[in-house]
C-alpha cells in the first residue's frame, strides 16, 4: 500500500496531519501536504490512512495497492 | 453573506430545523422554490452534499445573477473575497494564507489561548458568582485569539472587541451593525497602513511583506475577524450550555479529560451551526446522487442534516463524545473547507477543558428551555447564557 498525495489539488486543511501526524506534515509556507509515511505498514496505520484519505477535503490523497 | 434558505423554526434545540429535517426525511434531493421565488437544489445527505462540495464544477463564485448567493452590489467590477472565489485565483490567495493555519504552527499557540482563557475566567470568578458567558467567555476568547493572531496592538484591544461584539450583538439595527463593520473595515486598513511602515510579527505583517496586494489583506483581515469571531463563540455557548442541560456528559467529561477533543469534534457535528448550508452554481452538467443537474442551476448543500445522516453516522441524534468521527461537514468540504477549522477546535478544547476545571461546581442560571437560542441565521447559537457556581 503506498499514499499518493496530488498536490495541485491540496487545500492545506491539515485534516491528514490530524488524523496521524506521524505520517502527514504541512508545508510552512502554503499548508501543502508533506507525506512523511508513505508506506503504511501495520493495520492501524492502513486504517489511519484510509480515514485520511477519506477526510481530505482537496480530495488529494489515494490509497494505491502496490503490485 | 445572505443565502437563500428555508425556515429555521425548530421545536427541538437539539436538532436541526423542523424543515431541514423533514426534507432529508422526503425528499433527500429536491428542486425547492424559495419563499422569492428562486429555485434550487436542495441536497441533505451527507454523500450527496459531500461530492457537490469537492467537486469542482459547482462554483463559489457569486458575480454571476443565478448564484444562489449573489447580491445586487456584486456587479461584474465587485472585487470577490476568498470565498467568493473559483480555482485558480482561489487556490492562489488560500496559499497564500493557510500556511498561518497549519496543525503545528496552531500548537505553538495553545499557551497564549491557555492564558487568554484563563484570563477570562479569572476575571469571572472575580465578580459575582452569576454571568452571561456569551460576554464573559465565549466572544472575549475568540476576539482576542483573531486580534493577536492579525496583529491588532494591544491597546486597541477593547475598541477591537467592541465593535465586534457590536456587530454580533442581539438586538443591534441593521445601522449599528453597518457602522461597526464600517468602523471595524477603517481600522483594519489603518492597521494595514501602519503594518506597510513598520512590519511586526504577525499574519498582516507577513502578508504585506510577502507582497499581497494592500486591499486584499484587508479584506483578508476582515474575513479573518468575522469567520473566527462569532461562529467559534456560538460553539462554545452552545457546547456549554449542552454539557450543563445534560450533566451525564459534563460528568463525563470531568472524569475522562482525554476525550475533549472527541467531544469537541462531536458537538460541531451535532450542532453544524452554519445554518444556511453552502450555496453553489452548477458551471457543467453533473450528476448528484442520481439526479441530473443542469450547468446554470443553483444548488444548496445542508450541512446539518447531512451531519446527521444515519447511514454515515449511526443514532446521528445521539451524542457521543468517543465516536471520533471526523467525516463531518461542520466546516464545509472541498476547496472551500473553513480556513480556521483547526484554529477554532484548538479554542474549544482549551474553554472547555480548563472551564470544567476550572470552574467544577458551574451550573445553568435559567432552565435549559429558557435559553435565547439564534434561530434566525446564518449562525445557530445562542444570544445569551446565563451560569452560576
Amino acid at each position: 500500500m503506498r499514499i499518493t498525495a496530488n498536490q495541485d489539488r491540496c487545500v492545506g486543511a491539515g485534516q491528514c496531519v490530524l488524523v496521524d501526524p506521524e505520517a502527514f506534515d504541512q508545508n510552512d509556507a502554503d499548508g501543502t501536504v508533506i507525506v512523511l509515511r508513505p508506506n503504511p505498514g501495520t493495520e492501524p496505520e492502513i486504517a489511519r490512512a484510509r480515514e485520511a484519505v477519506n477526510v481530505c477535503p482537496g480530495r488529494t490523497l489515494a490509497l494505491v495497492e502496490e503490485s | 453573506m445572505a443565502t437563500p434558505t428555508i425556515s429555521l423554526d425548530r421545536t427541538d434545540p437539539y436538532r436541526p430545523p423542523t424543515e431541514h429535517v423533514r426534507l432529508q426525511e422526503d425528499a433527500p434531493i429536491s428542486w425547492v422554490q424559495l419563499a422569492d421565488g428562486r429555485q434550487m437544489w436542495v441536497l441533505t445527505q451527507h454523500e450527496d452534499v459531500r461530492a457537490m462540495l469537492a467537486d469542482r464544477r459547482f462554483s463559489s463564485d457569486r458575480r454571476d445573477p443565478r448564484h444562489p448567493s449573489h447580491q445586487p452590489y456584486m456587479g461584474p467590477d465587485h472585487r470577490p473575497g476568498l470565498i467568493e472565489m473559483d480555482a485558480p485565483d482561489h487556490t492562489r490567495v488560500r496559499r497564500s494564507v493557510v500556511g498561518e493555519f497549519t496543525v503545528q504552527k496552531l500548537a505553538a499557540w495553545r499557551p497564549r489561548i491557555q492564558e487568554i482563557v484563563d484570563a477570562s475566567i479569572d476575571d469571572m470568578l472575580a465578580g459575582p458568582a452569576e454571568t452571561d458567558l456569551v460576554q464573559a467567555l465565549s466572544l472575549p476568547v475568540p476576539s482576542a485569539v483573531i486580534a493577536e493572531l492579525l496583529g491588532v496592538p494591544y491597546a486597541d484591544h477593547d475598541f477591537f472587541q467592541d465593535n465586534s461584539a457590536e456587530f454580533v450583538r442581539a438586538g443591534a439595527t441593521a445601522e449599528e451593525r453597518g457602522a461597526a463593520v464600517g468602523r471595524l473595515k477603517a481600522y483594519i486598513a489603518e492597521l494595514v497602513q501602519e503594518k506597510t511602515k513598520s512590519p511586526g510579527e504577525d499574519l498582516l505583517s507577513r502578508q504585506i511583506l510577502a507582497g499581497t496586494d494592500p486591499e486584499e489583506v484587508v479584506s483578508l483581515g476582515f474575513l479573518l475577524l468575522i469567520a473566527g469571531h462569532e461562529t467559534t463563540a456560538n460553539m462554545i455557548s452552545l457546547s456549554v450550555a449542552t454539557l450543563l442541560d445534560r450533566r451525564e456528559h459534563l460528568a463525563e467529561l470531568r472524569d475522562n479529560p482525554e476525550r475533549t477533543v472527541g467531544a469537541v469534534e462531536e458537538l460541531l457535528r451535532y450542532f453544524t451551526i452554519a445554518e444556511i448550508g453552502a450555496a453553489r452554481l452548477a458551471i457543467e452538467d453533473v450528476e448528484i446522487g442520481g439526479v441530473q443537474i443542469r450547468a446554470g442551476e443553483a444548488v444548496l448543500g445542508l450541512t446539518n442534516t447531512a451531519n446527521r445522516d444515519p447511514l454515515v453516522f449511526p443514532e446521528p441524534d445521539e451524542l457521543d463524545f468517543t465516536r471520533m468521527a471526523r467525516n463531518h461537514l461542520a466546516f464545509g468540504f472541498g476547496p472551500h473547507q473553513c480556513l480556521g477549522q483547526n484554529l477554532a477546535r484548538l479554542e474549544l478544547e482549551i474553554v472547555l477543558a480548563t472551564l470544567l476545571r476550572r470552574i467544577p461546581t458551574l451550573r445553568l442560571a435559567v432552565p435549559f428551555t429558557e435559553i435565547p437560542f439564534k434561530e434566525k441565521g446564518p449562525n445557530y447559537g445562542v444570544y445569551e447564557l446565563k451560569v452560576a457556581w
